[in-house]
C-alpha cells in the first residue's frame, strides 16, 4: 500500500521537499547538539527539563486524543465516525514517533538508550512511558494497517482484530495517565504533585488532540476528495467543546486548593506563572494569553451559533490549540521547576537550536501524517468511502441538500 | 626485549597473586576474586552531622568545597550549567520552609553547606529508568557513570537539587594538569553528585570535607548507638532539609 505515497502532485511533492528541508535543517542543529552536548540548549542545572520534555508532554496528548473518534465507533456503534477511525488511529502514529523523538533527542548519552530495556527498572516511571507508548504505537499501526488493507480488498475488518481495537482503546488513556505520572509523583514539585494530573492531562488531551486533527482534517478535505461526514464532525467539536470546559474547571480546582488552603508551596508556582515573583515576570504574559484564549474559545464552542459556523471554527480550534499548548506545553513545565528547590527562580528559554531540533522532529511528524493520510484518502477514493459531493458534503450524510437549498431560499424571498 | 620480559614478570605475578587468592576468596565469598581493602570502613548507615555553628562562613565552606571538587575532578563551570558537589547558600534556600520572620539575626546570616543528603527514602532512585543511581546496602546513594543515559529524570525527582548534569564536555572546565588520576573524571551527557566518598571509606579515610572540616563534621554510623554521630544527635538540636518530601536525608544540621 505503501505505494500509494508515491504517486501525488506537484503539490503533494512540493510539501514532502519543503518538509524535507525543514528536517535537514534541523539534523544539522542536532549534528550539532551530538558533537557538543546539550550545552547547545537553555536548560540548566535547576531547569533539568526543557521544551523537547514539554513537546512530549504536549504530543502524547495528540497520541492519546485519537481514542476520541475510535472509541464512539467501536464502545457505542457511533457509526458516523467509521470512516474517520483511520485517521485518528494514523495521527497517533505520526505523535508517538514524534514523543519517542523527543525523547531521544533530550537524552545526554543517546547512545546508552538501551538501557533503559537491558536494565528494566520498574520502579521508574520513565521504563513505563517508553513502553506504553512504543506499545501504542505498535497497536495502531497494527490495527490501522490492517483495516484499511481490508478496506482496500473490500473485506470487512477482521473479527480477530477486535480484542486488539478495545485494548488500543484502553490502551490511550493509560499512555497519558502515565505520562502525567512521569511527573505527578515526585516530592518537593508541588505544581506537579496533584492527584487531578492524570485528570488533567486527558482532558486538555481530548480538547487539543481532536482540535488538532480537526484542523489537519480541514487541510486534507482541500487537497483530497476525503470529506468528512457532518455528524463525525459535530460529534468531535462537541467533545472538544466538553473536554475543555472540564479541562479548565480543573484547572481552576488547582487554583482553589492552592489559594484556599494558603499552603505556600502550591501557592508558589500558580504565583510566579501568573503574577511573577522575585522580580522574574517571564511567562505572566503568556499565562493570561492562555486564559483570555481559553475564555475565547470555550465561549465559541458553546454557543451553538458559533460552533456550527464552519469559517470559525478553524479559527476557534486554533485558538484552543494555542492555550492548550501554552498551559500544557509550556508553563506545565516551567511551573513544576520554578521556584526551584531553593526557593528561587531560575527562567527558561529554550535557545534557537532547541528550537531547530524541535522544529526537525514536528516535520517529520508532518511527513508521517501526510503520508499515511495520502495513503488513507487514496484508499477512500479507491473504494468510495466519505467522498465529497458536488454540494460540498460526504456521501455518508445522506445528503438532502438540494431541498435545503431550496428552503433557504423561500425564506430568503419572505425576508 | 626489556619491555616484553617486564610485561611478563607481571603478568606471571598476576597470575601467581590469582592463584593465590583465589581459592581462598572463593571459598569465603563464592564470588569474584577481588580484594577488599583491609582498613576499609563500614557502617549499617551512613550519616552525617553538619555544626553550623562552626561551619557557617562561605568562605570556610568554599576551601571544603574545593578539596572534594578537586579530589573528583569536578569541572568548573560558570552560570546556571554548573556542577557541584559541595556548595553554600543562604538559610533561606538551605531550609526554604522552616524560615520565620523573626528568626534569630545570628542564625540567619549564617551559610550553610549543601550537598547531597544520601536520602535513606532517595526519590532519584526510585525514577532513574536504568539502575545508574543506586542506593548501596550502607545507605550511600551511588551513581554508576556509565550506566547512566542522561535523562535528567533523577534532577527532576531531588527535592534538594543535590545533582548536577554536565551540559557540555566536563574536560574543557577541568585543569588537566591537576587531574586526581585516582578519581575518574565524567564524560559530558551525564549526571553526576557527591557520593560520601565512598572511595576514601573503601581505605579506610573519612570523606574529604570531613576531614578538611576541623571537627565541623561528623561521619559514621547512624544505626549505631556508640558512634559519635549518634553521640552528637543525642546532644544537641538537629534539624534536616524539606523533612516534608519524606526521603529521611542522611545530613544532620546542627543551629
Ligand atoms: S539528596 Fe537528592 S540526590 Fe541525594 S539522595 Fe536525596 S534525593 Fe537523591
Ligand atoms: S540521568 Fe542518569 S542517573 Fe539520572 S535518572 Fe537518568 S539514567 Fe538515572
Ligand atoms: S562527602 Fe566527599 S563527595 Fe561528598 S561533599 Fe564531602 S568530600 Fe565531597
Amino acid at each position: 500500500m505503501l505505494e500509494l505515497a508515491l504517486k501525488g502532485s506537484k503539490r503533494y511533492w512540493m510539501w514532502i521537499s519543503f518538509l524535507i528541508v525543514l528536517i535537514g535543517i534541523g539534523a544539522l542543529a542536532y549534528v550539532n547538539q551530538l558533537m557538543v552536548g546539550l550545552e547547545t540548549t537553555g536548560m540548566s542545572r535547576d531547569i533539568s527539563w526543557g521544551f523537547y520534555i514539554s513537546q512530549l508532554t504536549y504530543l502524547v496528548g495528540l497520541a492519546a486524543s485519537g481514542v476520541m473518534i475510535v472509541l464512539p465507533n467501536y464502545f457505542h456503534g457511533y457509526k458516523a465516525n467509521k470512516h474517520m477511525v483511520i485517521f485518528g488511529e494514523f495521527m497517533a502514529i505520526a505523535a508517538c514517533i514524534m514523543c519517542l523523538l523527543f525523547v531521544v533527542v533530550d537524552i545526554g548519552q543517546p547512545s546508552r538508550m538501551m538501557n533503559m530495556f537491558l536494565h528494566p527498572t520498574p520502579n521508574s516511571v520513565l521504563f513505563w512511558d517508553a513502553l506504553v507508548i512504543n506499545g501504542y504505537l505498535f497497536l495502531n499501526l497494527f490495527v490501522g494497517w490492517t483495516c484499511l488493507t481490508a478496506d482496500r480488498a473490500h473485506l470487512s475488518h477482521p473479527k480477530w482484530l477486535k480484542p486488539f481495537i478495545y485494548i488500543s482503546i484502553i490502551w490511550a488513556f493509560s499512555i497519558h495517565t502515565v505520562t502525567a505520572f512521569l511527573y505527578q509523583g515526585l516530592p518537593g514539585r508541588h505544581y506537579w504533585l496533584t492527584a487531578i494530573l492524570a485528570a488533567r492531562f486527558l482532558a486538555s488531551a481530548f480538547c487539543a488532540g481532536p482540535a488538532i486533527l480537526t484542523l489537519v482534517m480541514l487541510v486534507t478535505e482541500r487537497v483530497t476528495t476525503f470529506k468528512m461526514p457532518k455528524n463525525a464532525l459535530k460529534t468531535l467539536v462537541k467533545i472538544i467543546a466538553y473536554a475543555m470546559c472540564v479541562n479548565m474547571f480543573f484547572f481552576a480546582l488547582e487554583v482553589f486548593t492552592a489559594f484556599y488552603s494558603n499552603m505556600p508551596g502550591h501557592m508558589h508556582p500558580l504565583v510566579y506563572l501568573f503574577a511573577g515573583a522575585h522580580g522574574h515576570h517571564e511567562l505572566v504574559g503568556l499565562m493570561w494569553t492562555f486564559i483570555g484564549l481559553a475564555a475565547i474559545s470555550i465561549t465559541l464552542l458553546v454557543t451553538p451559533k458559533f460552533r456550527n459556523n464552519m469559517k470559525l471554527l478553524p479559527w476557534t480550534l486554533v485558538l484552543l490549540v494555542i492555550a492548550t499548548w501554552i498551559d500544557k506545553g509550556l508553563a506545565l513545565l516551567i511551573g513544576g521547576f520554578n521556584p526551584t528547590p531553593f526557593g528561587t527562580i531560575t527562567p527558561y528559554w529554550p535557545t534557537g537550536k532547541e528550537l531547530l531540533v524541535s522544529m526537525m522532529i514536528y516535520a517529520i511528524g508532518a511527513l508521517i501524517v501526510t503520508i499515511l493520510f495520502k495513503i488513507a484518502t487514496e484508499v477512500k477514493q479507491e473504494v468510495g468511502h466519505s467522498q465529497k459531493l458536488p454540494c460540498g458534503c460526504s456521501t455518508e450524510d445522506g445528503c438532502n441538500c438540494a431541498e435545503a437549498e431550496e428552503k433557504t431560499e423561500e425564506v430568503l424571498a419572505e425576508a | 626485549m626489556k619491555n616484553d620480559r617486564r610485561t611478563f614478570i607481571k603478568l606471571a605475578g598476576i597470575a601467581a597473586a590469582g592463584i593465590a587468592v583465589a581459592p581462598k576468596a572463593m571459598a569465603s565469598s563464592g564470588q569474584s576474586p577481588v580484594k577488599v581493602n583491609a582498613n576499609a570502613v563500614h557502617a549499617k548507615h551512613w550519616a552525617m552531622v553538619i555544626d553550623t555553628t562552626k561551619l557557617h562562613t562561605e568562605e570556610k565552606i568554599a576551601k571544603l568545597a574545593e578539596v572534594c571538587h578537586a579530589i573528583h575532578n569536578v569541572p568548573n563551570v560558570e552560570g546556571n550549567k554548573e556542577v557541584k558537589w559541595l556548595w553554600s547558600d543562604a538559610y533561606a534556600h538551605t531550609f526554604p520552609e522552616q524560615e520565620n520572620p523573626h528568626l534569630s539575626e545570628e542564625v540567619h546570616q549564617r551559610t550553610f553547606p549543601l550537598l547531597c543528603n544520601h536520602c535513606e527514602n532517595p526519590p532519584c532512585v526510585r525514577v532513574c529508568p536504568t539502575k545508574a543511581t543506586y542506593q548501596r546496602p550502607d545507605g550511600i546513594v551511588a551513581m554508576d557513570y556509565h550506566r547512566c543515559i542522561g535523562c535528567r529524570y533523577c534532577m527532576a525527582g531531588c527535592p534538594y537539587g543535590s545533582r548536577s548534569f554536565n551540559w557540555g564536555e566536563p574536560r574543557k572546565n577541568l585543569d588537566l594538569e591537576k587531574l586526581n588520576p585516582e578519581f575518574p573524571t565524567r564524560m559530558r551527557g551525564v549526571v553526576e553528585k557527591c557520593n560520601f566518598c565512598v572511595e576514601r571509606l573503601a581505605i579506610g579515610k573519612q570523606p574529604a570535607c570531613v576531614e578538611a572540616s576541623e571537627g565541623a563534621i561528623v561521619f559514621g554510623d547512624l544505626r549505631d548507638p556508640d558512634s559519635e554521630v549518634r553521640q552528637v544527635l543525642r546532644e544537641r538540636f538537629t534539624i534536616r532539609r524539606k523533612p516534608t518530601a519524606g526521603t529521611e536525608p542522611s545530613v544532620y544540621y546542627i543551629i
